[in-house]
């Protein structure tokens, strides 16, 4: 099949302009850095429906849907800012911040929870222009920057909501204006066809959408893969390389944000200590769906697909009723042989582009 | 950038002006006074006492052991230092600092026995009495403590199945939300032992809410007829509770441990009980009876385990514990 020939519906791309080289859809796609992702995704979609007998019904999907949007509302923003050849490891304990504040200032100020909700918006997003400032003006790699903001926030978590609160975990906001809205927003449930979704499905949705169309039809997007593949070069063409790097980081406390929010107004109270260790698993998505540990290359659409692929597993391990002590065990199988089909799927693709 | 910067912080001080909460939220709080706090310290010499434990960050439980501690400290004229590291290692070198600091008395959890064991000779030899809390109690005696306060996790697990038949249950999942973690496989074997029904292991990630949540939902979802959900720390009570309603499972949730949360839960009927190791007692008896032995040379328990559980609470027992629970000693 190809894109030139003459087709019953008028195609996009009907004047064709003779300095273009022609390539066919499936070469296209073919060259896209989700592909082996996707690939990889069936695979395991396919691999626990023969396995796991109760995994192939629309209230399970719905389960596994829910567990990929918890970590690809974080994989998104975190990719993009892979792909612009950066890390965050506060990226986890962030959330966990994000969900404390809002929950303590409503709390403490007896406000309108959306009051939190609108002042941990701006903390969050603060301590996001905080990593992208200090290291754009600083020497220091991402990884150390990062590692800095991971243990500060991870202490300033625990040590704030003790002073606070007098102990460990937030008081319930529960009973206050404003959370049946805010819940509404951001735990809510969506009953379709008789099936029950989380709205947290939606947002991941929505960031896979708008990130896709920030890295392939925006300007800021083509700076995200200059930047990433080459800093030195983009500079010298004129990319603003830091604010761009502090977008990036500002994308990443955007989701923070989101799923601090839909960690508060999910449990109603949030345990200081969690979080820890999460970034690892936004990155492990990311890196699942086609970005260059590098950056430079990868996908909005691919670390969702990543996402999808973790949580299929974890859960899927659950509905085929393994023995649990075994459970990292498989799911370090798993993730293993999903990313190995995903790179034998692009190796193959970039030898027949 | 700036301008958006700007029009946020506006944003934010219009929606604070705007923004008050009728219901809820600090003002309503009762300003419950903190149990006996305030009387006269000891006249003995003041005593400086360490507590290490292998908690990890930000765990209520560990918080209620510290304010049990502080108490009797408080009361007693103790200097109380606390750390904790999750690590055995890390767990090993705090001891050993506590020891260094030359401290009058050391409190410690055997959560990690083989790594405690030459540490604590150590402290043997540098004449530190020490008391052990918590888990562990097997090895406490061996390792030279005074004595040990702390629930046996088996005995617990057993109350839990006995509980259990009691209410006719049948089909129970034992959640673990710390693979490896040997007093969690003990309280869950507990409840094997002495539940008539059958009971399933299921790991979690106890540090990611979400992750816990769906990973429970799988489980109600992919067996059939579970009619028990067993979980071994009160916050994964209350993830527990979200799960079973969203997998629109009719399972009751049962928990060790106690928090504000699952008390409010106890009440409104979505806890069915919960079994209580009383960790303030372990705090407060451990730090008494360290005064005591360097003041007046008693010594509790007679070389066996102080049992400080397991109690079980149910909705009639809830309205009481609620007021101890919201200033986080219960």
């Amino acid at each position: 099949m190809s894109a030139t020939a003459p087709a019953p519906a008028p195609s996009p791309d009907t004047k064709v302009d003779e300095r273009l080289l022609k390539t066919s859809p499936l070469r296209r796609l073919m060259g896209r850095p989700e592909l082996g992702s996707v690939v990889g995704a069936i695979a395991v979609f396919l691999f626990f429906a023969i396995f796991a007998d109760s995994f192939v019904r629309a209230a399970s999907l719905s389960t596994v849907l829910y567990a990929s949007s918890t970590i690809g509302i974080m994989a998104v923003p975190v990719a993009l800012l892979m792909i612009g050849g950066e890390f965050d490891l506060s990226a986890g304990v962030m959330v966990t911040s994000s969900a404390l504040i809002s929950s303590m200032f409503s709390y403490q100020m007896t406000a309108n929870v959306w009051v939190g909700v609108l002042v941990s918006l701006v903390v969050t997003l603060a301590i996001g222009v905080f990593n992208g400032v200090m290291l754009t003006r600083t020497d220091p790699p991402s990884f150390i920057i990062t590692l800095g903001t991971f243990l500060m926030l991870t202490g300033m978590n625990l040590g704030f909501t003790k002073l606070i609160s007098g102990t460990v975990s937030t008081k319930s906001i529960s009973d206050m204006q404003g959370f049946s809205s805010a819940r509404d927003v951001f735990a809510s449930t969506l009953t379709i066809g008789g099936v029950d979704f989380k709205i947290t499905i939606l947002w991941w949705l929505a960031l896979v959408v708008v990130a896709t169309w920030i890295l392939l039809r925006t300007r800021f997007g083509n700076w995200i893969y200059a930047v990433g593949g080459g800093e030195e070069a983009a500079r010298a063409v004129g990319v603003p390389v830091n604010k761009t790097k502090i977008g990036l980081y500002m994308g990443v406390a955007f989701g923070a944000w989101i799923s601090g929010q839909h960690l508060l107004f999910s449990f109603d109270v949030v345990q200081s200590g969690e979080g820890v260790g999460n970034e690892l698993i936004y990155i492990i998505a990311a890196v699942i769906g086609g970005c260059l540990i590098t950056g430079g290359y990868g996908s909005a659409v691919g670390a969702a697909v990543g996402a999808l692929i973790f949580g299929m597993v974890s859960k899927g391990i659950v509905f085929a009723e393994w023995n649990p002590d075994w459970f990292k065990f498989f799911l370090g199988v798993m993730l293993l042989l999903a990313t190995l089909l995903n790179h034998w799927v692009r190796k193959r693709a970039e030898a027949t582009a | 950038m700036r301008t958006a910067r700007t029009a946020a912080a506006v944003i934010a001080v219009i929606a604070l002006a705007a923004g008050c909460s009728n219901s809820g939220g600090k003002d309503s709080e009762n300003k419950a006074s903190a149990g006996g706090s305030g009387g006269k310290a000891a006249s003995t010499p003041r005593l400086k006492i360490a507590m290490v434990t292998h908690s990890g960050e930000g765990d209520t439980f560990w918080d209620i052991v510290q304010s049990g501690a502080k108490q009797a400290a408080s009361k007693d004229n103790v200097d109380f230092l606390y750390s904790n590291d999750k690590e055995a290692g890390g767990q090993a070198q705090l001891v050993q600092a506590a020891i260094d600091k030359k401290v009058d008395g050391i409190v410690v959890t055997l959560a990690k026995p083989d790594a405690m064991k030459d540490v604590l000779a150590k402290a043997e030899q540098a004449g530190i009495p020490v008391v052990t809390i918590n888990s562990g109690a097997e090895f406490s005696k061996q390792f030279g403590a005074l004595a040990h306060f702390g629930q046996d996790e088996s005995v617990a697990g057993e109350a839990v199945g006995e509980e259990l038949n009691n209410r006719g249950l049948k089909k129970a999942v034992c959640v673990i939300h710390e693979q490896g973690n040997v007093s969690l496989e003990q309280r869950c074997a507990g409840v094997k032992k002495t539940f008539k029904g059958t009971v399933e292991n299921l790991n979690v990630d106890g540090t990611n809410a979400p992750a816990t949540q769906s990973s429970i939902e799988a489980k109600l979802q992919a067996t059939k007829g579970i009619d028990a959900v067993v979980t071994l720390g009160a916050p994964i009570a209350a993830v527990a509770v979200k799960a079973k309603a969203d997998a629109g499972s009719k399972a009751e949730i049962d928990t060790f441990d106690l928090n504000a949360e699952v008390v409010k839960r106890l009440q409104a009927k979505e806890v069915g009980f919960a079994v209580d190791q009383q960790p303030y007692l372990q705090g407060y008896e451990a730090i008494d009876m360290l005064w005591l032995y360097k003041t007046n040379g008693d010594i509790l328990g007679g070389g066996k385990t102080v049992l400080t559980g397991p109690a079980i609470i149910t909705e009639k027992d809830a309205s009481t514990l609620g007021k101890y629970t919201a200033r986080g000693t219960r």
